[in-house]
């Protein structure tokens, strides 16, 4: 055995042997959300009162720890309960009344407090939780794997009620020539996985399991499956169901903080392998044989890129970049995955280092993102301690070490040249490709750049094998998507899905929906770069080149969800607001195009449109798509043009109308007060922020137009439908 | 005022440790994100000051810390009021919030109220979409806010100011 492995092995040792000593096994575990979306929902505040309360107690056998995020924001702040050998069992929304009920309650004596079960309003109970694989390829054996199981539940005679079945994402268990031959089931609460073939088998695993209540060996599958840990815990909330975690698998479950809980869950036994093999080239290999692609929007194949950087070149000095300059408003990936697992990053890395062949990393992180780099900060400092990163590491001879630099708040700077400059200290404007970062990167050297969520991939592909990686996603998209869905829908969150899930289902299964019973009108991914997709389309798979076809892009995952009171072109105004104000001013096109589309939708917006500014619109568009220096400008018509493509009606409208049809056009609507309705009750009076309602209690109430600033407080408070919108 | 005319000797130790490093110029970024922790903005004494430390052309710092939108060249008002626009936060309303706000303050984004007490600014997404529309002053974050409780914030603190 080689040197890295050796070391590996002997830091495992230490770690397991450490556990052991501490006991935690045998331990009750409680763990708190602490990611900047946690904090805000008031996680510290949560984990102050936990440690007050068992301190009190004067026990010595519950534990407390912090972890990442498990992406549900809406229900935040999360906390884990863990009682050894017993079914995890997470809280939503937890607040310091919370804490005091789950803690006399659960804690002490044992019993679970139902109504903070997280999803409980939408998940019943059940006695069992079938989640049968049900993504495209094993969907090739049966039309409706789900119900292909209810079927053998009731030839069974299970009663109806105590199982509930979910197809959820692929588990990545079944090798490329058995794909659509086998059907993967895991079920709960036993957590065991059977792979079976025909519907008899199936019904002798039905048999076994849920009438004679005995695992059936035979069909069981004993995998070592990736998402396993994840799946264990969470598995039984229908949000997590369809998502498959790769690069998130750890957020949520572990200290983020923890070199030794990451180590725990396999974390650096890819550098081992990579380390011990001691060869670049096999590395890189498997990489591209993967079919990895670049997560951060532009979908490079990510193998090819580290290959450009040692074929052209033979300068020795070559560096490595993680690009989280995650810019995109309304995209909170890459944030959520440095402070659930800022070690997979930092392994991500060193492997990339290792197979080009550089000796120094740069992470260039946002400074809006305060935890994520405190975090950062931490993980580094560990994995120097351990011999991870630094000199000679893991005995192995090679030398790598990473430094963090920080953004400034400027978009632009997530376009590789950008970034280069800024990270050598100055002003962030791109220049001319080529040459790529490949050749002449950073001070000139060859350079690789990747995003967040591409580094985080590295590790699990090399651990598991490109092959296996592969077997995940579409023909041409491998693996797995991060998106952050935000907007109008339910479950707003993170949520991480093997390549060819369908929007509606990110929508509608994970998302649960759209609120208050409004209608979905359209969805928009890749943020400021990207496009509306109108509701018709929603069957469109997540896959680079599937959303490329519809105008828009994959983007680095921001995915926000429109309603029917969302107005198209505010939207598409909001996002060239966007650009217009990042774009760094060194071409033409970019800096004045986007400033003149801009002033031409201020004019539709404010009803001074002509039908000739749709034609000019598009014209200007195509110009800044093709002129523009970088993928800044070159993207930046993208909202307008699809928008235009999809929802033009609603352009022509606000052109010749005069109105909004979405009642979101501030300028083209008025609130009024109904006299007959009025009752006098003086609420919206008191709210409005502009006091411009005027009316003695008891008498009819009127809105001063001039003064009136719309922000439709009056008519979201009236309690008697009198005010209304034109 | 002491705070222009000389660097806190942290920051200049900072800068010293940074010119022994290879690359020295390219830590600029990271001292202007120290000066401006430490006063809140960047001063142009405290510009020329990096200017003569770090060995860079007095340019050089100037175009950098006006590039890019988190450095500012104005002190911040006690009350820093950010608001979030991202995307998530404008489909769920925050354009409404920056009305209620400038009308409230009679200042615009990126200014300060002229007795110092506010200062408006945007951030463009702060990562805690399903808590918008988030508005944060100084370090505490408001989650879901409305127009009318945006007026109310401000009011509190004033008469907070005022007691």
């Amino acid at each position: 055995m080689g040197q890295a492995l050796h070391y590996y092995d002997a830091l495992k040792q230490f770690i397991e042997a450490r556990r052991q000593q501490s006991g935690l096994a045998e331990k009750i575990l409680i763990q708190v959300g602490s990611a900047t979306c946690e904090k805000a929902a008031g996680s510290d505040l949560v984990m102050k009162e936990f440690q007050k309360l068992i301190r009190a107690s004067g026990r010595d056998d519950i534990l407390i720890k912090q972890t990442g995020c498990t992406g549900r924001c809406a229900r935040e702040p999360i906390v884990g309960v863990f009682f050894p050998g017993q079914i995890p069992i997470k809280y939503e929304r937890v607040t310091i009344d919370r804490v005091q009920t789950i803690f006399q309650e659960h804690i002490l004596q044992g019993i679970t407090v139902p109504e903070f079960v997280l999803d409980k309003k939408t998940d019943k109970r059940y006695d069992y939780v079938i989640t049968v694989c049900s993504s495209e390829k094993c969907r090739h054996t049966k039309a409706d794997p789900e119900k292909m199981i209810m079927d053998a539940l009731v030839k069974e005679g299970v009663p109806d009620g105590t199982v509930r079945i979910f197809g959820g994402g692929c588990f990545g268990l079944c090798a490329n020539d058995q794909a659509g031959k086998q059907q993967v089931m895991m079920v709960f609460p036993e957590r065991v996985i059977y792979t079976f073939e025909t519907d008899e088998q199936l019904e002798e695993i039905i048999h076994s399991h849920f009438s004679q209540k005995q695992i059936h060996s035979k069909y069981l599958t004993q995998a070592d499956f990736i998402t396993e840990q994840f799946f264990s815990m969470y598995g039984d909330v229908s949000f997590f169901n369809k998502q498959t975690r790769l690069t998130l698998r750890n957020s949520g479950l572990i200290d983020p903080e923890s070199l030794v809980d990451y180590v725990m869950n396999k974390g650096y036994e890819g550098l081992a392998k990579v380390l011990e093999k001691d060869d670049p080239s096999w590395v890189i290999d498997e990489i591209l044989k993967s079919g990895l692609r670049g997560r951060g929007g532009g979908g490079f194949p990510t193998g090819e890129k580290w290959k450009n950087a040692i074929t052209y070149t033979n300068d020795p000095t070559k560096y490595v970049v993680c690009n989280a300059d995650e810019g995109d408003p309304g995209a909170f990936m890459d944030r959520s995955a440095l402070e659930g697992d800022p070690f997979i990053i930092l392994e991500g890395m060193t492997i990339g280092a290792f197979a080009i062949g550089a000796r120094r990393g740069f992470i260039y992180v946002r400074a809006e993102y305060p935890l994520a780099i405190e975090r950062l900060e931490k993980a580094i400092a560990k994995a120097r301690e351990n011999n991870l990163l630094g000199e000679n590491i893991m005995n192995s001879g090679f030398d790598f070490d990473i430094e963090i630099r920080l953004g400034a708040g400027a978009f632009v700077c997530g376009e590789e040249t950008a970034l280069m400059l800024s990270i050598e200290g100055k002003r962030g404007q791109p220049r001319l490709r080529p040459p790529y970062p490949t050749q002449s990167g950073l001070w000139g050297h060859p350079t690789v750049i990747n995003n967040v969520e591409t580094w985080a991939n590295v590790p699990t592909i090399i651990l598991y094998g490109a092959e296996w990686f592969s077997r995940i996603g579409t023909a041409k998209s491998k693996g797995t998507k991060v998106f952050a869905l935000a907007g109008k829908v339910r479950n707003t969150g993170l949520v991480e899905v093997p390549m060819g899930t369908t929007l509606k289902e990110i929508i509608f299964d994970i998302g649960g929906g759209i609120p208050e019973n409004r209608k979905l009108k359209a969805v928009q991914t890749g943020g400021p770069s990207g496009g509306c997709i109108p509701i018709d389309k929603l069957d469109t798979p997540v896959d680079y080149d599937e959303l490329a076809k519809l105008g828009s892009i994959m983007g680095s995952g921001g995915m926000i969800v429109l309603d029917e009171s969302d107005c198209m072109v505010q939207t598409a105004k909001f996002f060239l607001e966007f650009t217009q104000s990042e774009s760094c001013g060194k071409c033409v096109p970019c800096r004045e195009g986007t400033l003149r589309m801009l002033e031409i939708l201020e004019r539709i917006v404010s009803g001074n449109g002509q039908m000739d500014d749709i034609t000019k619109l598009e014209r200007l568009s195509r110009m800044i798509q093709k002129a523009s220096l970088c993928g800044l400008g070159m993207t930046a018509p993208n909202p307008v043009m699809s928008a235009l493509e999809n929802f033009r009606e609603e352009f022509i409208i606000h052109i010749t109308e005069k109105r909004c049809p979405s009642h979101r056009c501030a300028q083209l609507i008025r609130y009024e007060i109904i006299e007959e309705k009025c009752t006098g009750c003086t609420l919206c009076a008191r709210r409005c922020p502009a006091t411009c309602i005027t009316g003695r209690p008891r008498q009819v109430h009127f809105i001063d137009q001039k003064a009136c600033i719309k922000c439709g407080e009056c008519f979201n408070v009236c309690k008697f439908d009198a005010v209304f919108k034109i | 005022m002491s705070d222009h005319t000389k660097l806190d000797s942290e920051i200049i130790k900072f800068i010293d440790e940074c010119r022994e490093k290879e690359h020295a110029d390219s830590y600029l970024i990271a001292v202007l994100h120290k000066i401006q922790g430490k006063y809140g903005y960047l001063s142009d004494v405290h510009m020329h000051e990096v200017a003569q430390r770090l060995q860079v052309p007095s340019s050089t710092v100037s175009g950098v810390a006006t590039f890019y939108h988190f450095f500012r060249l104005q002190p911040k008002g006690k009350y820093h009021i950010s608001l979030c626009l991202g995307t998530a936060c404008f489909v769920k309303g925050a354009d409404k919030i920056l009305e209620a706000f400038r009308s409230e303050l009679g200042i615009e984004l990126g200014e300060t109220t002229s007795d110092k007490l506010f200062s408006l600014e945007c951030s463009r997404c702060l990562g805690v979409c399903a808590l918008a529309p988030v508005v944060t002053i100084n370090d505490q974050v408001y989650s879901k806010v409305s127009p009318t409780q945006a007026a109310e914030l401000i009011n509190k603190a004033r008469f907070e100011e005022a007691a």
